[in-house]
């Protein structure tokens, strides 16, 4: 915590006030949900050898309350990193369960998986990489165009950013998939993808950038000038690398983004990661097992992107920490 | 166009009939000043009189609407060339110190040396701790910024300004954002550097150091040059009213 005060206000979760009416509202929400008549309900009640009983939302209620209050009491006592991965965990573990509930064949998508990872998810990556290289060009050129005084540069820059901004993605993929074609160009799908892609999200990213160069201070423009810099020297080797600090984070978010709003690319039949999820599924009706299998590869190359994100802020918060 | 020829005969600033507005605000009225090579003039006046604003239009730092400056005999025009030639022959020190903060000290100075006069990295790296040494904090050179005080802070912007060997150095108010015990570490390194002859034009409000230094003093007042004198007069027998009124508001 960077901005932690040095007074030890008890955790609101430690306070008897918080902590046991917090329990007993889990306890009577869980009780009228009828806890006991649900998929966790029947495992739990299996374990306990309880399998039949005429209280099984009492017991059931009661047992999921006393583990809760359990695991709270563990883990209040943890350090703050150990908190953070134990919570992080166990709600990982929760969701899994919630996926294991749905009784997928993990024999389908143990066979479908590699087909799913070899031309699906090569194909996402590939898409990706390639559109988030482009934007992040285009928002540099888009972001130095706005900050101009170049008339023409400025307007080219607001209409850029106002159109492919303004319109849904979807649509964009489609005006240049099926639209383009109407003067002549005939686009595969592929590229087709990848140009939609990369305007739109260059777009949003555009206005990431202007307000990371506008948040450095005029003294650091001064400074370069006084010093004979030239403007394209001033822009690379002064603004730049410090805006970069503010530029990352919401940058990261849009990667992330663009990952998932790649499966749009999919309605022009790109064989990627979602596409397939989809038609993989079909076949044998086993639609959940493909979705929830392109999910969860979904989230792991956002982790993935996240710990990237996490490394670069580091590089360049790296003369601002002692 | 090529680049501009200095003309070594001229005065190292000569300006003639400067204006200068911010919106309907006149901030730089009618001001005519020269500043020979090797002279040592300090700019004095309350705030909001233009001293800083006038520092900053001799490099180009601010734009000007009358009159003409000139730099070593080149006049300053918008020519990327004149601006560019003006800006090799002077160097800037600012009030908020404006080190990159992303660079090492060494870096700072560096950096323009490289970019600028497209010296060899390690030909630029000598000369930077050549003036880092000058200054006294060689041993901060691989240090951030943020990691130094704001009197060694200063001292690097003095070394990485005259890393580029300008003909003249302006100072705006360079110690006015400092601890008071820091001050002397600043002042200290700038009257050396007078000692060996550079150029200066300082707007600052340490009268002591314009004593010790100055070869002129100038008063400012709404944007016009109101008293011009060598020190022992200025500071024993200012005529303009307002002077008198200045001095007597920061030396007690």
């Amino acid at each position: 915590m960077q901005y932690a005060d040095n007074i030890d206000y008890p955790p609101l979760l430690t306070r008897p006030a918080v902590f046991l009416p917090g329990l007993a509202v889990l306890f009577v929400l869980l009780y009228l949900w009828h806890v006991g008549a649900t998929a966790i309900g029947g495992g739990i009640l299996e374990v306990l050898g309880l399998a039949g009983t005429g209280q099984a939302d009492l017991v059931v209620a009661a047992v999921i309350t006393a583990v809760a209050a359990l695991n709270l009491m563990v883990v209040l006592r943890l350090e703050l990193r150990w908190q953070v991965w134990v919570v992080w965990a166990e709600l990982a573990a929760l969701i899994l369960l919630f996926f294991y509930s749905f009784d997928l064949s993990f024999d389908f998508i143990r066979r479908k998986l590699p087909f799913l990872i070899t031309q699906g998810l090569l194909t996402t990556i590939y898409i990706s990489a390639i559109s988030i290289a482009i934007a992040s060009v285009l928002a540099m050129i888009g972001a130095v165009a706005k900050l101009s005084s170049n008339g023409i540069a400025i307007g080219i820059a607001n209409f850029y950013t106002s159109l492919f901004r303004g319109l849904p993605l979807l649509m964009q993929i489609y005006l240049i998939y099926l639209g383009l074609p109407q003067l002549g160009y005939v686009v595969d799908a592929v590229p087709a993808g990848i140009a939609a892609l990369s305007l739109c999200y260059g777009a949003y990213m555009t206005e990431i950038f202007r307000a990371g160069i506008e948040s450095i201070p005029k003294g650091q423009w001064e400074a370069s000038r006084a010093l004979g810099l030239k403007p394209q020297s001033t822009m690379g080797r002064i603004i730049l690398p410090q805006a970069m600090r503010i530029i990352i984070p919401p940058t990261g978010n849009q990667f992330i983004a663009m990952l998932k709003d790649s499966s749009l690319v999919s309605v022009v039949g790109v064989w990627e990661l979602m596409y397939l999820a989809r038609t993989q599924g079909q076949t044998e009706f086993r639609h959940v097992e493909m979705m929830i299998t392109a999910s969860m590869i979904y989230w792991i190359l956002s982790i993935v992107l996240e710990l990237v994100q996490a490394r670069i802020e580091r590089h360049y918060n790296r003369a601002s920490t002692r | 166009m090529t680049m501009p020829k200095p003309d070594p005969s001229a005065p190292a600033i000569q300006i003639r009939g400067l204006g200068k507005w911010f919106g309907a605000f006149k901030v730089l009225d009618g001001i005519d000043l020269t500043v020979e090579r090797g002279e040592k003039l300090v700019i004095c006046g309350p705030s909001g009189s233009g001293k800083s604003t006038l520092i900053r239009t001799v490099n180009g730092l601010e734009s000007i609407q009358e009159g003409e400056i000139r730099v070593d005999g080149i006049r300053l025009t918008r020519q990327p060339e004149t601006v560019e030639a003006i800006r090799r022959r002077v160097g800037m020190v600012f009030q908020q110190f404006n080190l990159f903060p992303h660079l090492t000290v060494l870096e700072n100075c560096a950096l323009a040396l490289r970019l600028v006069q497209g010296m060899a990295p390690k030909e630029a790296e000598e000369r930077s701790m050549h003036y880092l040494r000058k200054v006294h904090i060689p041993d901060q050179a691989r240090k951030y910024a943020a990691q130094l005080s704001g009197g060694q802070q200063q001292r690097v912007a003095i070394a990485r300004a005259l890393a580029m060997q300008p003909d003249i150095m302006l100072f705006d108010e360079p110690t006015s954002s400092l601890d008071p015990e820091m001050v002397k570490e600043v002042l200290d390194t700038m009257v050396e550097l007078a000692g060996e002859g550079m150029t200066m034009a300082v707007v600052t409000h340490e009268m002591g150091f314009a004593r010790q230094v100055a070869d002129r003093v100038i008063f400012m007042d709404h944007g016009k040059i109101v008293e011009e004198a060598s020190p022992e007069t200025f500071f024993s027998a200012p005529r303009a009213e307002r002077a008198r009124a200045f001095l007597q508001q920061i030396l007690h």
